[in-house]
């Protein structure tokens, strides 16, 4: 061949994985970093408020490939108008959201290269790993699933354990008519007659979570915020792990009222604070419609703390009557912007029982943790 | 169609393109093409080469340009490898005018990579030396474990800008020669010899005495910029194994750096050529829609950055027109009797890289036609900052100077008599990012073994950022 000729030809690259083996071990590596920095990310704000989108974008910056560079936001970058630019015009507006983030290097100005993309699904998986319902009993009213094994169908193949009687037996009579000699005799391998099996459910023990809010004035955005993502996770830990758990949503102020979950996590209100009177409406609850005979209950509360004080007895008294009933009693305390000096928290210190758990959280990086701590499934036998 | 009349049809159409490129001038190696599916194109495009070795990082990169293509964000239609003879792959899928149009690309891309002075010294097997190395790479994950393998190319891989490439094509040079002689001496030296030659060998000159007396108090003599270079010589830390992938990996570099500082001017080439040819052979009337079509997307604009493939294209067909019709001021200063568009763009295309392309070739004419221009942050904004054509111009030539990576030299082998290293940034009025500052050093001391510094400058202030194996610490100095 001389310079310039050339030869065209198709191969079969079916068999080239470079790439995708690369690629996987890319992903490996996010979801390692991502585990890593679990407790940022399960708060972040574009997740708990992710309207549905089915990817999350994850801000992770241990995957930088990191060298030397000049930094982005302080270069003159080159571009091209469409004929009439002029000094000072916008070429580009940094998205507001995301301040803080990173100085928004990468290709594309404001960009934020260090986010990857995870789907809500492997996230959860990630988060829910070692989390369960700690204390879980059986109780009679059989809602909580799990599977089982049960004798359906009756096949002509089989193996002999599993013969039916009854229907081979039917089937010999039935062959024996037919032939003009009626009567039970002479089974044939033909007349044999086999259970089979289905999976199914079986259902023992079934569980209800009470997720009580305060809603008060002093709960200030941050607060409420926390308090949501826990309970975001909450809920989607217990629907993703368990068939049939309920889910009670109280929100309170003065006073407390049952709410729908979508009202738990978007509507704010006002107004004092008095503990109890969540307390109270959730003994109520499980009164009227969760026998604890029947049900495992677990009641979770998130406050800032700033109880009135004169109702602080009255709430370990009726924190100690939810002991009776419940597997679990856990109290979040979000320590916002003030400092109280005697919260509830102060005041739960005279609980002891090993059922009663409570954590504080004073910021973002906090929620995780304390779903740890809440959600620990060995706790219980520990503390039995 | 089905595929082996497709591969007919395409065959007819290259012995056409191939006939019409050489009959106007493309000189190019020997080709070929190759049609593959999408994954396969993205992951030569991510590692640069079919047979490069594995990291996680390309693996980052393949992702990237997957997803953009199967969300239809934008595609590659073909990749070429600068190789003797030269391979190009087309995207299985393409429509034939699109691989008409590609094939004509391409031809130009390998003309480019033979005729242009900064790829003389270029390896032209490098697939298969990649292929060996990535070879040997596999057979060291099997021996020191793939965690292991693994994160030392991170850290190689965090310095890989920091070579010389002038230092690599002189040496290269040298070697060549060398073999050369030994073998025969009969053929003659591969290299045009220049009367600048004897310069060449005053610097190689001064880098043996350099290694002569090693035990001089400075050490290096002089500020060192080939980073990769010095450690793998220097670094008490390396075993064999952790050598070779740093050679490996720089010498990578020296490959991939021509292609860095001329992808302009190649692009460009590419594209005036494609249009040339294409307008040259016969098309019917969809065929001529479709190929608009593309080519209108090949040198689509845009607001944020500069498309190569427009600037490249302009600037040639600029230069071709001048050169053609000079003004009598141009015939009379510099001697251009007019006809001689073709000619230059030619010489252009041997002499030139993209730094010296735009500042010879980029005019104010140019500039304010393309409506060019710089642009800075300022808050949350970015602005037009820049439409002064000289500044404009200069901003674009500094922006890829040094392939477009910061300049640093290491000053001290044995800072404080103690083995540290001392690095020192060339600023030139852009600050360095300090987070990646940060990052980065680890990486280094991790190839060096004992602590680094490097010294840069922060808000007009000079600054020694250090990193001592544990911690990192920045003064003002």
């Amino acid at each position: 061949m001389s310079d310039g000729d050339f030869v065209i030809s198709r191969e079969d690259w079916s068999l080239h994985r470079k790439g995708e083996i690369d690629r996987e071990r890319h992903r490996e590596k996010v979801r390692e970093a991502i585990k890593k920095n679990l407790a940022d990310i399960v708060s972040e704000e574009s997740i708990i408020m992710h309207d549905g989108r089915k990817i999350l974008k994850v801000p992770i910056r241990s995957l930088d490939e990191f060298h030397f560079r000049f930094d982005y936001g302080k270069q003159k970058h080159g571009g091209q108008g469409d004929g009439n630019s002029k000094k000072g015009d916008v070429v580009y507006t940094d998205p507001q959201k995301g301040q803080g983030k990173g100085k928004g290097a990468g290709e594309e100005p404001g960009v934020d290269y260090y986010e990857a993309d995870v789907t809500i699904e492997e996230l959860a998986e990630m988060i829910f790993e070692d989390l369960g319902l700690p204390n879980l009993e059986q109780k009679k009213k059989p809602e909580l699933a799990s599977e089982s094994v049960e004798f359906k169908d009756v096949r002509k193949k089989g193996i002999a354990s599993n013969i039916d009687r009854k229907r081979t037996i039917i089937e010999v009579i039935k062959r024996n008519a037919l032939k003009g000699n009626p009567g039970l005799h002479g089974i044939t391998p033909e007349d044999l007659r086999y259970k089979t099996w289905d999976n199914t459910y079986k259902y023992e023990s079934s569980a209800v979570v009470l997720a009580m809010m305060d809603t008060s004035g002093s709960m200030g955005p941050f607060e409420k915020y926390i308090a949501r993502s826990f309970f975001f996770w909450m809920v989607r830990f217990l629907r993703t792990k368990y068939n049939n758990v309920q889910i009670v949503f109280l929100a309170h102020h003065t006073e407390a009222k049952e709410t729908t979950e979508e009202e738990f996590f978007t509507k704010g209100t006002s107004g004092g604070t008095r503990c109890s009177s969540v307390y109270k409406l959730a003994l109520d609850v499980i009164e009227k419609r969760y026998s604890p005979q029947d049900y495992n209950i677990y009641a979770f509360h998130f406050s800032d703390g700033d109880n009135l004080v004169s109702d602080n007895d009255n709430c370990i008294k009726l924190i100690n009557e939810l002991l009776k009933v419940c597997n679990m009693v856990g109290y979040g305390e979000i320590e916002g912007a003030y400092y109280y000096t005697s919260t509830l928290r102060t005041a739960f210190k005279r609980v002891n029982n090993p059922k009663f758990t409570s954590v504080t959280i004073k910021d973002k990086s906090g929620v995780y943790p304390a779903l740890k701590k809440f959600f620990n499934q060995t706790q219980g036998e520990a503390a039995n | 169609m089905n595929s082996k009349d497709e591969l007919r049809v395409l065959e007819d159409a290259l012995q056409v393109i191939n006939a019409k490129a050489k009959e106007l001038g493309l000189d190019f190696y020997d080709m070929f093409f190759e049609i593959c599916p999408a994954d396969i194109i993205y992951t030569f495009g991510a590692y640069g080469m079919p047979t490069r070795f594995s990291h996680w990082t390309f693996g980052k990169a393949y992702h990237k340009m997957k997803t953009q293509y199967d969300y239809n964000l934008g595609r590659i239609y073909e990749m070429v490898i600068n190789s003797n003879p030269c391979y190009a792959f087309l995207l299985e899928g393409n429509s034939i005018i699109q691989n008409k149009l590609v094939m004509a690309h391409v031809l130009a891309h390998c003309d480019f990579f033979k005729n242009n002075a900064y790829f003389k010294n270029t390896s032209r097997n490098m697939v298969e030396s990649m292929a060996s190395a990535a070879e040997r790479f596999r057979e060291y994950e099997f021996e020191f474990g793939r965690a292991k393998v693994e994160s030392f190319i991170d850290a190689a891989l965090s310095i890989q800008e920091h070579i010389e490439p002038r230092l690599m094509i002189k040496r290269g040079e040298n070697l060549r020669k060398k073999r050369q002689k030994e073998k025969e001496r009969t053929c003659h030296a591969e290299r045009i010899e220049t009367p600048y030659d004897d310069l060449w060998e005053l610097e190689e000159a001064r880098k043996d005495t350099s290694k002569d007396s090693e035990k001089v108090k400075k050490f290096p003599i002089e500020p060192e910029k080939d980073l990769m270079l010095f450690i793998i010589q220097h670094s008490k830390e390396l075993e064999d194994w952790q050598r070779d992938i740093m050679s490996v990996i720089r010498q990578e570099m020296h490959y991939f750096w021509p292609q860095m500082e001329t992808k302009i001017m190649n692009e460009g080439w590419a594209t005036y050529w494609h249009l040339r040819i294409m307008r040259d052979i016969h098309l019917d009337e969809t065929e001529t829609i479709e190929f608009a079509k593309m080519h209108s997307g090949i040198i689509q604009t845009s607001r944020t950055r500069i498309n190569p493939y427009t600037l490249g294209l302009k600037i040639f067909e600029d230069v071709e027109k001048r050169w053609d019709n000079p003004t009598p001021e141009e015939r009379e200063r510099y001697g251009r009797s007019g006809g001689e568009g073709k000619q230059k763009i030619f010489e252009i295309r041997a002499n030139e890289n993209d730094i010296s392309f735009l500042r010879n070739y980029l005019t104010k004419e140019l500039i304010e036609e393309m409506d060019l221009y710089l642009y800075k942050k300022v808050g949350n904004e970015w602005k037009v900052d820049e439409k002064d054509w000289e500044k404009v111009r200069d901003g674009l030539v500094s922006s890829m100077t040094n392939g477009g990576y910061p300049y640093i030299t290491v000053q001290d082998g044995d800072y404080n008599k103690n083995g540290e290293l001392y690095l020192k940034h060339h600023y030139e009025g852009t600050e360095l990012d300090v987070y990646y500052i940060e990052k980065t050093i680890p990486y280094l001391h991790s190839l060096w073994g004992h602590t680094i510094h490097l010294e840069t400058v922060l808000d007009n202030k000079s600054v020694l950022f250090s990193f001592n194996g544990e911690k990192s610490s920045k003064k003002f100095i």
